[in-house]
Parts: C-alpha cells; structure tokens; sequence
C-alpha cells in the first residue's frame, strides 16, 4: 500500500495493468481502470455527507469494514461503550430513587461536554481516518436512534462539523493509517470496537481519557451537582452490591455490539473500585470539563455536616444527643460554611469536601472530647454509668461505652465477616468470555464452558440452605430499634453522666485531649499526616476501624480527616508547634 | 460549651514524635513506600482484587478442608473455580493442578459424592492443560486402586502409559515411569493373584496347563515392564521386590537373588524368613552358582540362624527335595577335592553346609576336616563344633 495520502487530489496513478490513468468507482466505492477493468483496493474520499444517501454509505462501509471482524454486528467506537455504561449506571440511579434529572440533563450534559473537550484532540487525526469516521457514524446513529434520550440528542451533526471543520492541512504527509490498522489485524490485535487498538495506544498530553472507573467520577460529579442524597461513600457502597453497573457492564451492550480483543483491557475491571481513587479521578474531571462551581451545599442540604453527623450517629448506635456537640465542633471549626461546602474546580486549591469523611471524622472527635479514649476513661466512665443504670432503672439510661463498644463490635465483626465472605465469593468472570485475538478466542470458550461445567458439577455438592438474596439498596448498613432486647439501641441514652454544668452551659467531664498528629508533613509526599496504629490507644483503633469499614476507606484516610478537623480545632496549638516543627525539620538534614 | 482551644493538651508530645519514626532509623517515614515494595512482585502492579478474591477463597477452602466441611468447601470451590480464567497466564496455569488436589477430596469424602462424580471429575481435569494428564491419572488410578477397582485402575494407567505430547520435558518422564511402576504393580497383584489360584488346581486338572501358561506369559511381561523401569535411577523397593518375587519363580538363580535373600532376612515377617532359605536353596541348584562363595556363605550363616530359631522344619523341607541329588551335585570328594584345591574359603564353607545337611560322617565333610591349614585350623575347628552342634543328621549329638 502506498503510504502517502493523497486524499484531497483526484486518484492519478498509472494502472498497474494497463498503465492507462483513467479511472472510475465501483459500487463499492473502489477505483477501477476503466480501459482494462482492473480493481484496485483504493477507494474514494467521501467528504461530503449530504450528497450521499444513507443506502450508499451503509453499502460502502459494508465494503469497508465487514473483512476486519471476527464477529459479526454493528461498528461501534470505545467512547459509545462508555455512554451506554454511564446510561446504565444512570439508569440504575433512577431505581434507587435519585431524580430524573439527573439522567436526562446533567449526567447527559457532562458527557456531551466531556465530547466536546476530547473531541478536539480527537480532530487532529488524520483526515483519511476522520473520513471512516464520518461514514460510521453516519451509520451507527441511525442504529442508535431507537436508544433513549440520553443519545439521541448525541447526534450526528456535532460529530460530523467537527470533523470537517478542522481538517488541518498538514496532513497530507502523514501516512495512510488504514494500513497501519491492517498490520495490526495481520498480527490478530484486534478488537470488537472500530477504535479499540488505537484507543489503548493513545496517550494525548491534556486529555483525560475515559475509563471504567471514570464513570462513577461522572455519576458522583453529577450527583453532587444535584445535591442527591447519595455520599460517594454510598455510591461506591452501592455498587459494591451489585445495585449499580460497574463490574462487567459491558455484558448489558446491546447484542449487536460486539467486545473482543483489545476492548478487554478497556472495559473488563478486575477491582472494586476505592474512594480515594474515585475522588481523586471526580476533581481531575471537574477540572477537565471546566465546571463552575457548583450548587451551594447549605446547612439544609444532606451533604451537609450537621445533617450528615446525625445520620452517622444513628447509624453507629450512638446517642442523638451528640448531635449538639457535633453541630458545636462544625461551628467552631467552620467546616459548616457554605463556602467551605461548595465545590469549585476552578477555584486555586480546587478540593471539594469529602462530605461523609468529614461528618465521621467530626464524630470521633465529639468521641475523643467526651471519652478521650486512652484506654482508661472511658472504661472509668462506663462504670460510673454503669451504676447510676442500675440505680436508676426508671429514669432514662446513662450511656454506657462499654455497652455500647460491646454491641457495635459484635455488629461490626458480624458485618465484616459477612462482606468478607461476599468478597472472597465473588464471581467476577462475565458470562460470555472475552479473548484477545482470533487464536485464543476457541480456548477462551473452551475454559468458559470447563468453569461452567465443573460449577454446575459442585454445586450440587453445596449446602442447600438458602443464602440471603441481594440485599436492597439502602443508605444505612446497620438498624437500630427501640426495644429491641436483643441489640440494645443507644439513640434515646443521655449524656447526663459524661457532661456537667459550668457557669450556663455544660461542658464535658473530661478535661484532657490528645492530638491524632502532632507535625503535619508539609513536603513531597501525598499525604498530610501517617497513621501508625500501634501508636494509638485500642478504643481509638476501634473507633477509626469501625468507621473506616463503614465508609470502606482505609483507616489512614479517615485518621487524616481527624487529625485535619482538630487542625482547625485547635489552631492556636497548633501555631505553637509550627515553629517547633520547622526548627526540627531543618536539623534533620542529611 | 467551652472553647477547647484553651484546654490543656495531654503530654503525649514525645510519643507523638515517636510516630514518624517509626520505621527507618533516620526518622523518616515513608508510608507510600510499602506499597511500591508490595508491586515488587507483581512487577509493578498493584494486585487486582481478582487476585485477592482467589487467594481469599483459596484460604477458606483449605480451612473448611481442614474442619471436614464438606458442604462448605464445594461452595467456595464454586467461586474458585474463576482462578481457571485468569488473565494471569502463571496462576492459571498452575490452577488445574491445585483444583484437582482440592476437588479431589472434596470429592472423596463428600457424602453426596460418588464414583461417577469423581470420575467425571477427574476426566475433567485430566483433559485441562497439557502437563496435568500424567499426574492426574496416576492420582486418579491410585483412587480407584483404594477403592477397589483394579481393571478401571488398569485401564487409566495403560492410557496414560501411552501418553506423548512432543518433547517430554524430564518432570514428565518421571511420571511416566511412575506410572508404569504402578501399571506393573498391578500386574503383579494379578499375577500373585493367579499364582494362589494355581496353587489350588490339581496338577492333573486340565484347567491347570492353560493357566500356567497365560501365568508364565503374564510373569514375562510383567518382569520386562519392571526390569525396565529399575534400570532408571531412583528409590524402587517396592516395585523391586515384587519386581524380584516374580524372577525368582521364573528365573531362580538370577544374581539378584542373593539380594533377595538379604532383603528377606532382614524382614521381621516370619515367612519372609522361611522364603529366604528357599530362596537361597534355589539359587544353589543351579550349576552357575556352585562355586558362588556368597551363596555358601549365606546358606551356612543361615542354616545355623534357623536351626538356632527352631525352625528344623523348615530345613527338612527344604532338604526334602534335594537330598536325593545334592550330595553327588554338590558334596562328592571329586568337588571337595577340587575345591579345596582351588578356593579353600569355599571348600570351607560347603563343608559347614554338608555337615549340618548330611552330618559329619559325609565325605566332603570328612575330607575338609582331615585337612591341616595353618590359617584355617580354628576355622575348620569350628565347623566341627558347629556341625556337631546343629546337624539335623542326628539332632542332638
């Protein structure tokens, strides 16, 4: 094949038959030599839709494409893959309650805007392969016509004037890329998706290239944007569940839409996905799409501290009478202001809250301020309470932390092992096995049909006792219920023996505090502060175990949280020791 | 409230400093830096939770293994089974092997479980990967063995025996010879089986030709499978013996007797012990080895050994058969003349054994004895008094 594009120059070669330069088009859009009749494998630039009808180019691309596939079914590109996910996953946020808003306008306006801004690079490829491009898409949107509202605003005419607009024109020296496609098909990399290989090759500097992962990014960005109920924790909770698309999404594409090759490595996950990640890859996005700041988060919203405190609180088994000092420490600490709240991308330090880290993170401190928890007041508490309770079995019960501790761990345990077993069982192969190439796509059906066989074989073998069904999507992994003898409920207990008066107000008993960090890390590292376990006291293990596995956040992420909280806490120590620190630091040069 | 800001902050500041000293002794702590230790061995990878799937359920497999929990054990199996998909070409590879060995108990001691399920089992996973079908079919013949089924055992053994798959990489050929030691154990088992059988024909019962026949056919072959194999190195003895047992019926005075012997003294079964004086008979009525010092040896040492064990029967069992013959064959004054002529150690020996046979009034004996050797006087004394003492002639005297 010749490797210069002559795309925008009428075809003047000399025949290699005939020698005669005078050619002609067949049906299928090839050159033939109209003195000898001999067919080339050359083809025409199409560069003008309009003037073709939709019979012609379905005709052409079926001349085009059909040879390169090892299935047979409908040309897609790698980014309709990701729609369809984010449509699913869209899909699934409706059933649980989530408005429709959500799908039908803001998921669907990030996406078209994330399009946009990929796109642009997508542009400067090379012309011949934008001329594939327009023919496709041509094709693949009447097809996709029929697919709800999500795509059907995603039509052709954005596709197509981009492409056409910026045909730079240095291109012509650039070399034909089609057969840069044929080789890789001669060496069997191939893929279901028309973009497959050259999606996973590509590596452009400014863009952000989509991933499973990136969905959720997406669905949170647009949960946030509508101030749902849903915390990211929540969300990854949920599809850890099962409720929401993620692993394996793939296997709901329409039947048509064929995934092999290369397409494996772009859409079959082999990890649950983790908060820091996902945060992590939800600002990157923000960023990218050049958001605006987003919807203010006040102090009537359920992002909010106030109102997420209270629900952890319940969720944890903990007396609604903290709720005051939680309000208390968001006050004082200002993590309750709007501003602080609300994200925006654009702004210099762009973070946004991690909304439930922070409420939990709020709760352990109101923890540390009642109990200090150095493994020995509040045990001496707890017997306090423990006395008054029996004293007084009329009057509403003094909360008891040692009761408490007995119950949430036996609950905790409970749970963990239960997610343990769940993860330790959890099929993660699809149905319909994916291979990589022509060679090994018979023993990839082969081993598919050996697992499903000896599974059937063992499941015979198994206990029949009925396992739990899939759980129901719900925003709270523990209950408590008043009266309840079996699990005791700690929601309606008072603080009466924990708190005293002073002066008007009531302050806590315990005088003492003691800082989760003592030095920030102000350096090269990613993190602000280092979680050391054994360095801290067992009841204060627990709490950062208990709330870190409610989350599904690792315990030096929540410690940081903490430590991040009592920063603001007790900012006049905290000025105290900077300069400590600083004079420290100097000395341990190397 | 009051404002905490003013609260005294406990003295947990030098402790505090500990903390991110923990690790290295200059005072740095660098948590990141485990991880990428961890992605040493995945090669920079962090390990997909697919992998930390499998390995979990590995571990509750082998647990509920451990507790007898049946039921529980073929769940997570179940989930296990995925580790055959794994876009980790080692793990995978090395998957059928341990599925077969997890499976196969389960399988075993499952109460739902039969011969079928197990065989469809092993069928199975014999078929999975080329290098598995050696080593599960030897497993899965032992299997059956246990349980009894000897032909179906045969059976598998002699497919597998005939297994190739291109270059035989060594691990393999080891495998194959193993398989053909058991192939050839059975077939010992079969002949044994068929030798009892014989025994208990009447010579004259005309079923009695055909079956020593097809036992004579079925030693020949079964010795040619076992001599093969021995002749790789490694550690045989139970094939040797049986290897050993069925020669010594066909082909009794092979060199390999003598060892024979020696394993069978050393046994601590009494018929061992009794075989072993055959054995050693055997071996002597055979002229290539009349001059066998070791063999003489062996029978004097041992003749005394089972008379001092009182075992006089034995030895008149054995004497039953060959005194009509063994006297001119071996005992008569040409052979103690001309052995004494050229080996004096032998002469020595055969005279010990003549004595206790045939007494000390027997011609061989009385020559070596009447013979004057510096060295050998006290030896020849001795023989004396061992004859005199242990002589079945008169037992007593």
């Amino acid at each position: 094949m010749v490797n210069v594009c002559k795309c925008q120059k009428e075809f003047k070669e000399r025949c290699t038959q005939c020698a005669a330069v005078s050619w002609g088009l067949t049906d299928e859009g090839k050159y033939y030599c109209t003195s000898c009749h001999n067919v080339t494998e050359r083809s025409k630039e199409v560069i003008n839709t309009g003037a073709i009808p939709n019979t012609k180019i379905q005709a052409i691309n079926r001349g085009l494409k059909r040879k390169r596939k090892l299935e047979r079914g409908w040309d897609w590109y790698v980014c309709e893959g990701f729609q369809h996910i984010l449509y699913q996953q869209a899909e699934a946020l409706k059933t649980l309650g989530v408005g429709p808003e959500l799908k039908n306008e803001v998921l669907h306006n990030f996406w078209k805007r994330y399009l946009q801004k990929s796109k642009q690079a997508y542009c400067k490829n090379p012309v011949c392969r934008r001329k594939v491009t327009v023919l496709e898409d041509n094709q693949s949107h009447s097809d996709w016509e029929s697919e709800p509202e999500l795509l059907s605003d995603f039509s052709c005419p954005s596709f197509v004037e981009s492409g056409t607009e910026s045909q730079p024109d240095g291109l012509a020296q650039k070399p034909f890329p089609i057969s840069k496609a044929s080789q890789s098909e001669t060496a069997s990399i191939c893929s279901g998706s028309l973009d497959g290989v050259e999606y996973s090759l590509r590596k452009e500097k400014g863009i952000v290239k989509m991933t499973v992962p990136r969905t959720l990014a997406f669905c949170y960005l647009s949960l946030l944007w509508q101030r749902e109920t849903v915390t990211l924790s929540d969300l990854l909770r949920f599809v850890e569940e099962g409720h929401i698309p993620y692993i394996n999404a793939f296997q709901h594409f329409p039947e048509e839409m064929k995934l092999y090759g290369r397409d494996k490595g772009i859409f079959a996950i082999e990890s649950w996905p983790t908060y820091e990640d996902i945060y992590k890859k939800m600002i990157e996005m923000a960023k990218f799409l050049d958001l605006p700041r987003f919807p203010e988060i006040t102090e009537d919203c359920y992002l909010h501290p106030n109102i997420l405190c209270m629900k952890y609180l319940m969720e944890v088994n903990l007396p609604d009478e903290m709720n005051d000092l939680t309000c208390q420490v968001v006050k004082m600490t200002g993590v309750g202001e709007v501003d602080f709240l609300t994200f925006d991308p654009i702004a210099k330090m762009a973070k946004t809250v991690k909304y439930d880290v922070q409420a939990v993170a709020v709760i352990v401190v109101v923890l540390k301020l009642l109990f200090l928890l150095d493994d020995n007041l509040e045990w001496s508490l707890s017997n306090t309470a423990e006395k008054y309770n029996e004293n007084n079995k009329e009057d509403k019960p003094w909360f008891d932390f040692r009761k408490w501790y007995q119950v949430m761990k036996k609950s905790i345990d409970e749970k963990k092992q239960e997610w343990e077993e769940a993860r330790a069982k959890y099929l993660w192969k699809s149905e319909k096995p994916l291979y990589h190439s022509s060679i090994d796509r018979a023993v990839a059906f082969k081993r598919r049909e050996m697992v499903v066989d000896l599974q059937k074989q063992f499941s015979t073998l198994v206990d029949s006792t009925p396992t739990v069904g899939r759980k129901k999507p719900s925003s709270f992994q523990f209950n408590w219920a008043e009266g309840d003898v079996a699990r005791t409920c700690f929601h309606g207990h008072s603080l009466q023996g924990i708190l005293k008066n002073k002066g008007q107000s009531l302050t806590t008993k315990n005088s003492l505090y003691w800082l989760s960090t003592q030095k920030f890390c102000r350096s090269y590292c990613k993190h602000v502060t280092t979680y050391e376990e054994s360095n801290f006291s067992l009841s204060y293990q627990f709490i950062i175990n208990l709330f870190a596995f409610l989350l599904r956040i690792k315990t030096s992420f929540l410690h940081e949280e903490v430590s991040l909280i009592e920063k603001r806490l007790f900012k006049t120590k905290y000025g105290k020791t900077k300069k400590k620190s600083s004079r420290s630091r100097k000395g341990r040069k190397y | 409230m009051s404002d905490f800001s003013e609260e005294l902050i406990r003295s947990k500041t030098e402790d505090d400093q500990e903390e991110s000293c923990v690790l290295s002794g200059t005072g740095m702590y660098f948590p990141w830096l485990q991880k990428h230790i961890d992605t040493v061995e995945t090669g920079g990878k962090k390990e997909k939770d697919f992998a930390q799937t499998t390995s979990a359920c590995l571990n509750r497999i082998q647990e509920a293994l451990l507790k007898h929990q049946w039921p529980q054990a073929a769940g997570y199996m179940h989930s296990y089974f995925q580790i055959l998909e794994d876009s980790d070409s080692h793990k995978r590879q090395a998957a059928p092997e341990i599925i077969w060995k997890l499976g196969s108990e389960i399988l075993f001691y499952h109460p739902k479980s039969n011969m079928e399920t197990f065989n469809t089992f092993a069928d199975r996973m014999k078929n999975m990967g080329v290098m598995n079908y050696l080593k599960i079919s030897l497993q899965h013949a032992l299997y059956l063995l246990h349980h009894g089924m000897l032909e179906d055992a045969n059976r598998n053994l002699s497919r597998a025996e005939t297994w190739r798959y291109g270059e035989k990489s060594s691990s393999q050929e080891v495998l194959i010879n193993l398989v053909q030691a058991y192939k050839g154990l059975l077939q010992y088992y079969t002949w044994s089986k068929k030798k009892m059988e014989l025994s208990n024909l009447d010579e004259d019962d005309y079923a009695y030709n055909t079956a020593s026949q097809t036992m004579l056919n079925h030693s020949w072959k079964t010795s040619v499978n076992l001599g093969a194999l021995i002749q790789t190195p490694g550690v045989w003895d139970p094939f040797v013996k049986s290897y050993v047992e069925i020669l010594y019926q066909i082909v009794p005075s092979h060199k390999l007797m003598l060892e024979f012997h020696r394993l069978l003294r050393k046994s601590e079964k009494k018929d061992h012990h009794k075989l072993g004086l055959e054995v050693l008979f055997g071996v002597l009525d055979f002229a290539g080895c009349t001059k066998n010092i070791t063999a003489w040896k062996y029978l004097a040492k041992y003749l005394r050994q089972t008379l001092m064990g009182n075992h006089l029967a034995w030895v008149q069992e054995e004497w039953n058969s060959r005194k009509t013959w063994w006297p001119s064959f071996h005992f008569s004054s040409f052979w103690a003349k001309s052995d004494w002529k050229e080996d004096k150690a032998l002469a020595c020996e055969k005279a010990l054994v003549a004595g206790i046979l045939l007494g000390k009034g027997c011609r061989y004996f009385r020559y070596i004895c009447k013979q004057d050797h510096p060295v050998l006087r006290k030896k020849i004394r001795r023989i004396r008094k061992s004859v005199k003492k242990h002589s079945i002639v008169n037992p007593g005297l």
